[in-house]
């Protein structure tokens, strides 16, 4: 279906389309085999400007938004969602500061994510806050010109392979969700380090780390927006990032779809390829189906959100469970397809069903969408 | 650092056909591509360029659409491209293309340091480089795996070899050709998309290089095409077996046989 995308859409489409085709799919297999960061790749993504797309003109990017991200993602994930992950988590990293922060903040560390010299991760999760962000446990002290960071952060992505890192930490315990901020950490602070890394199911070319902050002292002016408004910017970088997740599962049900109507062509059972076979044919229309739905929903919903509407919660959840449970199905349909060949890593759609598993709980599980949806139906309608 | 990279619009190799009554290359319809081993020469010049600073100028000699190229190398970190367009130029065969550039790097002037691909993968011929350097009285390396060391003065180069590789260190200005074990490149970016949008293309005929007539196209070519075909398939293959002193044996009795 033809979006009429803009000039400079397309540019970046067919950009990340390069980098998919001629650095991704070479070495995809090899990085899950080998649980590989794709470094190389992120460089190769940054001499291409992608990093830039998502940045402000006047800080060095081109000043796209979440639609914008939203094609690049998709493209990349049709190479491989693990390295896709890698390069949205750098953009995760920095919305708080593009949202919150102060011009010194921006001035100082949006023209190097745009640049792709140094890559940014976000770190939320901890073993006891999951789906309720509420439980975190991480604390920030003040003490004269610094504050003081103690906890330890779970699963973050691109942890100890970015620099940046924008840490929620709770200024105020007492005062639950109103009492945290976010704060901006970086490589090599003193009392900062790495911890566990985690062996994944899917996604594995994608680092999964702890960060673990033991009196970490860093600068004053490292406090993003007001002491006390985490929370809030943590759920308005969610709702800008979600429609990238959902363009994950976009991506990865379409390079599932080639993959089995290829091998569907080619596959000949009882004298016929077996894309002749009805019952075959039907998965494949289902499969095409769903994903045109989707691709169609994430699209709508990137472009309401970047007109900063006030309902973006409700668009930004429906679209990033519809997209990611079709991307589950329609990869899980696709190693049907292909039977016996599709269970074998010779073939590519048993890692894609492994990376689309994440997609339906990571960036807030498919359950607290649907709890996001309806609380948000339940206000419309009161 | 002034480096200029001469490149080639060919037709995609992955969709070759003849066309069986002229049997002459069918180009309706095959993509035009940037010949593979220029994408690696323009990445080494501007790997070059990014360390020692100066500027990447590109140059081809093709019929207008040949800008294509042009535009794709300036997206990939090339700063100027120039075309080399005129009806004369046409028939050119591999004396005449390499006399034709000669001149054209005598117009712009005063390059450090020319960088071809290996060859072009319709002609498949490799003599355009090396043609190039001769006629400009340059010294040059073929057939290049890697940049070891460069510098204003001077620049230092592997060449690759059947049995391993020639180190070779040459005086600036000189010129190489390259293969593609040289380096990955790059992604054209969308900065330099936008850039290669705008950019004017410098064009030049063959009076603005003041170029011999009887040098150029068809009439300075002395290579004469007599026939080209595709050859028949040849079934008559024999697959020698055993140990590798028996492979050995078998193939000599079958060679002294056919003398």
């Amino acid at each position: 279906m033809d979006y009429l995308f803009t000039e400079q859409q397309q540019m970046i489409i067919d950009t990340a389309r390069e980098i998919t085709n001629e650095k991704i799919i070479p070495v995809r297999a090899e990085l899950d085999e080998q649980n590989q960061f794709p470094r190389e790749i992120l460089h190769d993504i940054a001499k291409a400007d992608l990093f830039s797309i998502f940045v402000p003109e006047e800080y060095g990017g081109l000043g796209g938004g979440c639609f914008e991200i939203v094609l690049a993602l998709e493209e990349l994930a049709r190479g491989c969602v693990g390295v896709a992950t890698s390069f949205a988590a750098s953009a995760l990293g920095i919305f708080p500061v593009m949202i919150a922060g102060s011009d010194e903040q921006k001035q100082k560390y949006l023209p190097e994510i745009a640049s792709g010299s140094r890559w940014a991760a976000f770190g939320l999760t901890e073993a006891n806050a999951g789906s309720d962000a509420s439980g975190i446990r991480t604390t920030a002290v003040e003490d004269g010109d610094f504050w003081v960071l103690n906890g330890t952060k779970q699963w973050i992505t691109n942890g100890g392979e970015s620099q940046i890192y924008s840490i929620v930490a709770l200024t105020d315990p007492s005062k639950g969700a109103r009492g945290a901020s976010i704060f901006m950490v970086e490589d090599g602070d003193p009392g900062f380090s790495y911890g566990k890394k985690e062996d994944k199911m899917g996604i594995r070319s994608s680092s999964t780390r702890e960060l673990i902050m033991k009196d970490c002292r860093i600068p004053k002016d490292r406090l993003v927006g007001r002491r006390g408004t985490g929370f809030i910017t943590v759920m308005k970088t969610l709702d800008v990032s979600r429609p990238g997740i959902a363009s994950l599962g976009i991506g990865l049900a379409q390079a599932a779809l080639d993959e089995a109507v290829t091998y569907a062509k080619q596959r000949v059972q009882f004298g016929r390829p077996i894309i002749a076979f009805q019952a075959v044919q039907h998965m494949l229309a289902d499969m095409a189906i769903q994903l045109e739905a989707g691709r169609a929903l994430v699209y709508a919903a990137a472009k309401h959100i970047d007109n900063h509407p006030k309902d973006m919660s409700k668009a930004s959840s429906m679209c990033k469970v519809f997209a990611t449970d079709m991307a589950m199905k329609v990869t899980t349909d696709a190693v049907q397809v292909l039977g016996g060949y599709g269970y074998m890593k010779e073939y590519p759609v048993e890692k894609m069903m492994r990376d689309a598993k994440i997609l339906q709980i990571y960036e807030g599980t498919n359950q607290i969408q649907r709890n996001v949806v309806g609380q948000e139906l339940n206000k419309e309608y009161s | 650092m002034k480096l200029l990279v001469c490149v080639k619009q060919v037709p995609d190799a992955k969709d070759v056909r003849l066309d069986p009554k002229t049997n002459t290359l069918a180009r309706e319809g095959v993509e035009a591509i940037m010949n593979p081993y220029d994408r690696h020469a323009l990445e080494e010049a501007v790997v070059i360029k990014e360390k020692l600073g100066g500027t990447v100028t590109v140059v081809t000699m093709g019929p207008p659409q040949a800008e294509a190229v042009l535009r794709e190398s300036i997206a990939c970190g090339a700063d100027e491209g120039v075309l080399v367009s005129d009806r004369a130029f046409a028939g050119a065969d591999t004396w005449a293309t390499s006399y034709t550039l000669a001149k054209t790097v005598e117009t712009l002037g005063g390059f450090d340091l020319i960088l071809c691909g290996k060859q072009a993968i319709d002609g498949d011929t490799a003599q355009v480089g090396p043609g190039l350097a001769c006629r400009l009285n340059l010294p040059y390396a073929a057939c290049v795996q890697k940049t070891r060391q460069v510098s204003a003065k001077a620049i230092e180069v592997e060449r690759m070899m059947d049995d391993g590789y020639d180190l070779l260190r040459l005086p600036l200005p000189a010129l190489l050709t390259v293969v593609k074990d040289i380096n990955e490149p790059r992604v054209a970016s969308l900065k330099g998309k936008m850039k290669a949008k705008k950019a004017e293309i410098q064009q030049l005929s063959a009076a603005d290089i003041g170029a011999d007539p009887q040098c150029i196209g068809l009439a300075g070519s002395p290579t004469q095409v007599v026939r080209i075909f595709s050859p028949e398939p040849r079934g008559d293959r024999q697959i020698f077996s055993g140990s590798v002193d028996e492979q050995v044996d078998q193939l000599v009795a079958c060679l002294k046989a056919h003398l």
